[in-house]
């Protein structure tokens, strides 16, 4: 909520918010990050430490009320944070902190809604690290009006026009809230997130900003320290996030978290066949991928849209209705990456990163099942 | 506008003056107003015992008869002022009568004496208090954010959270926090807290009588960055009735046995100690508590004395890593949010340490 003072009183909250103490003291703030009760609800709160820091390590464990965010009794209420990732505050500037980090109890085990621990057990094994995991997340976002919870820029009671001018458009009644992209790109850039850039999206009011490429882990630090400086900065504006897969119903777009992948083999010569072999492995787990990949994603999921059905799995080069698309340099230069096109916008990044590894790189069918699912996807491997 | 601006933030030193603006703040006669006043000093001042003793006019803080209306202010401690800035400062006093003895709204005063005897002073006790407050809509007395004349969703989204739709205000927190680093309080962190409007900062540890120092010096800041800002300020314990959490001051205490190895069978005494005095604790932590401790909404009822380990529906909280350690510190989650600083610390201090059963 934005304040205005409408009293007669100079408005100096300014002045205050982007106060430098750094001359006065070395102390800073540090904003702890995590992941509440629903998987998806971002939570914060900050503390002071003594001096500025470089590495998560030097920071220390903290604990939150998990009573009030579902994740654990009142009677036994402390869920333990461990600090996992870095990023400079640019709300905050001067040496403060925005610190990602993940839930334990306070035995160590990692609690259920931590899905962090997983992945990092998946990218410290020697084969998956050996093959330097690289992803690059597209995440779509759609902005709301507060109080009636109806896209911005949308008529109150009714509707834009239909989708085809708002896609990378501009003007004010094609591009709705621009301010807010372009103020979480720099914001992301500062806070050294590897954000690589941003584009207006087919629905008007929804947006898609890209992180990558990043190695194994940090690929779901990256993405959740910019979904939270995306709330933040919402938040300012007076505007709600929804990162729903299906706001809208009827003939407008979802919004997705496609998830561009590649290993060292496949960014090397022959990697094309080392692609082709992942996708026969992803086809035989499609189910499991589709139930780790966002709720709702069944109402996104159509076959319509820019999107594959959800029961199906299909992939070719080129190809937006596939649930896997190869880009058309991958396949020219026998080298590259593949897209999944499945994950939800309100999809966990340890979750489907992690999944993509242990999938293409852990996990062996069985001959049979192979040879079938290469028939099937006319998959010469 | 901007000329008024530049007035405000006109840098006094480049006038070549050496003068400074010092504010001196006290507690007015309800025991939780907050009054202040302004008054120029020759130079930069360090010391509160340099600083000069003043009077204010008691007949209008219902602190005094009109026929004999002075009352002392004592310097007792100095901040940065993050207002004026420079090397103007801020200045917690307490008040007493001309004649030298503490007014009866003083609760300094005795605190003080507290914190002076031998048997507390070798224990060091800290303290770390976490004030909780609310937000209020200007005029009508609604909570921040929420639609006038209804309510938002129900708890759950709020606590830590970000989002227009469910964190309001958080310039003003994020404001608060800067200005008090500056100002030289032990600010130690923020959150937002589980009912929408509501939020928390924590002070401490700090020894002593300074506890009660920085709380009222934040809260006086948190006062004067809230009427920037056009919003009210409210320390009521349970500013809405119905399933709407209340507003604690939680107060964390150790004392160095307590924080040494052994120390948690020292607190597990304190503790009992604590248990013995329920009734008087309670009628000094904070007026109105019995319509925020009811046993519901992380409270303990205000009748029955309990403790436990990470239990939030208890009078008294140990952390799950003082068990573990055998050592550290407990949270006594009874105070309100309107309580005052100095009676609680010094309270605690006095039944855990001077109390022989």
């Amino acid at each position: 909520m934005a304040i205005k003072s409408d009293n007669s009183t100079i408005n100096r909250l300014e002045q205050l918010l982007n106060l430098d103490v750094s001359p006065y003291t070395d102390k800073i703030i540090a904003e702890y990050i995590w992941i509440g009760g629903s998987g998806i609800d971002v939570r914060s709160k900050s503390r002071t430490i003594p001096r500025p820091v470089e590495h998560p390590s030097e920071l220390p464990k903290w604990n939150y009320d998990g009573s009030s965010t579902g994740q654990a009794p009142g009677e036994d209420s402390e869920v333990i944070l461990y600090p996992q990732a870095i990023f400079k505050d640019p709300f905050r500037g001067g040496n403060n902190i925005l610190v990602i980090c993940d839930a334990y109890t306070p035995q160590g085990e990692p609690i259920p809604t931590n899905k962090r621990h997983k992945a990092a057990e998946i990218f410290s094994n020697p084969k998956v690290q050996a093959e330097v995991p690289w992803y690059g997340i597209e995440q779509e976002y759609t902005l709301l009006q507060t109080n009636v919870k109806w896209p911005l820029g949308w008529p109150t009671g009714g509707y834009p026009g239909p989708q085809g001018p708002y896609y990378c458009g501009a003007g004010a009644d094609k591009s709705f809230g621009r301010d807010i992209s372009d103020a979480h790109y720099k914001a992301c850039l500062y806070a050294g997130i590897n954000i690589s850039g941003t584009n207006g999206e087919v629905m008007p009011g929804q947006w898609e900003y890209q992180v990558g490429p990043s190695v194994g882990i940090e690929a779901g630090d990256h993405i959740w320290a910019s979904r939270y400086i995306l709330e933040r900065i919402t938040e300012q504006a007076g505007v709600v996030l929804s990162l729903d897969p299906k706001p809208i119903e009827g003939d407008w777009n979802g919004a997705g978290c496609h998830t561009n992948y590649s290993t060292k083999s496949m960014r090397e010569d022959g990697g094309f066949e080392v692609i082709k072999k992942a996708i026969l492995n992803l086809s035989l787990r499609h189910v499991d991928h589709i139930s780790a990949y966002g709720e709702g994603n069944e109402r996104r999921l159509t076959g319509k849209h820019e999107t594959a059905s959800i029961d199906t799995f299909s992939w070719g080069v080129a190809n937006r209705g596939c649930s896997i698309r190869v880009g058309r340099d991958t396949e020219k230069n026998g080298k590259g990456y593949l897209e999944d096109r499945r994950p939800a916008s309100n999809m966990d990044p340890y979750v489907v990163t992690g999944l993509l590894a242990e999938t293409t790189l852990l996990w062996e069918p069985t001959l049979e099942a192979e040879a079938l699912a290469a028939q099937k996807l006319a998959l010469k491997v | 506008m901007s000329l008024l601006t530049d007035l405000i933030n006109l840098n006094l030193s480049e006038s070549g003056t050496e003068k400074i603006i010092a504010e001196y703040i006290w507690i007015g006669g309800s025991g939780m107003d907050i009054r202040s006043k302004a008054r120029t000093l020759p130079g930069p001042v360090s010391d509160p015992s340099k600083l000069p003793k003043w009077n204010y006019d008691g007949s209008s803080t219902g602190q005094a008869p009109g026929e004999d209306s002075e009352v002392i202010l004592y310097p007792q401690a100095i901040f940065r002022d993050p207002f004026r800035r420079g090397k103007n400062i801020l200045v917690i006093c307490d008040a007493y009568t001309p004649a030298g003895e503490p007014i009866p709204t003083n609760k300094r005063h005795n605190a003080a004496k507290i914190f002076s005897h031998p048997d507390v002073t070798s224990e060091e006790p800290w303290y770390g208090i976490e004030q909780e407050y609310t937000l209020l809509q200007k005029d009508i007395n609604w909570p921040l954010g929420w639609p006038i004349g209804g309510f938002p969703g129900p708890q759950g989204p709020y606590y830590c959270g970000t989002g227009a739709d469910k964190a309001y205000g958080r310039d003003i927190v994020d404001a608060h926090y800067k200005a008090c680093i500056y100002a030289g309080i032990n600010i130690s962190g923020i959150n937002g807290e589980v009912m929408p409007g509501q939020w928390e900062f924590q002070v401490g540890p700090s020894v002593g009588i300074s506890a009660g120092d920085e709380v009222w010096a934040a809260r006086y800041i948190l006062e004067r960055i809230t009427e920037i800002a056009g919003v009210v300020v409210s320390f009521d314990p349970k500013p809405i009735q119905g399933d709407w959490n209340g507003a604690g001051a939680h107060t964390n205490y150790s004392t160095k046995s307590m924080r040494n190895d052994g120390g948690y069978e020292v607190i597990k005494k304190a503790i009992e100690k604590l248990k013995l005095k329920h009734k008087e604790h309670i009628a000094a932590y904070g007026e109105g508590n019995e319509r925020r401790l009811t046993g519901k909404h992380e409270t303990a009822d205000i009748h029955t004395f309990s403790w436990g380990v990470a239990n939030r529906g208890a009078s008294v909280r140990v952390g799950r890593d003082t068990e573990k350690n055998g050592k550290g510190y407990f949270e006594d989650r009874r105070p309100a949010s309107n309580m005052d600083p100095y009676v609680v610390t010094s309270m605690i201090a006095e039944t855990t340490i001077l109390l022989k059963p």
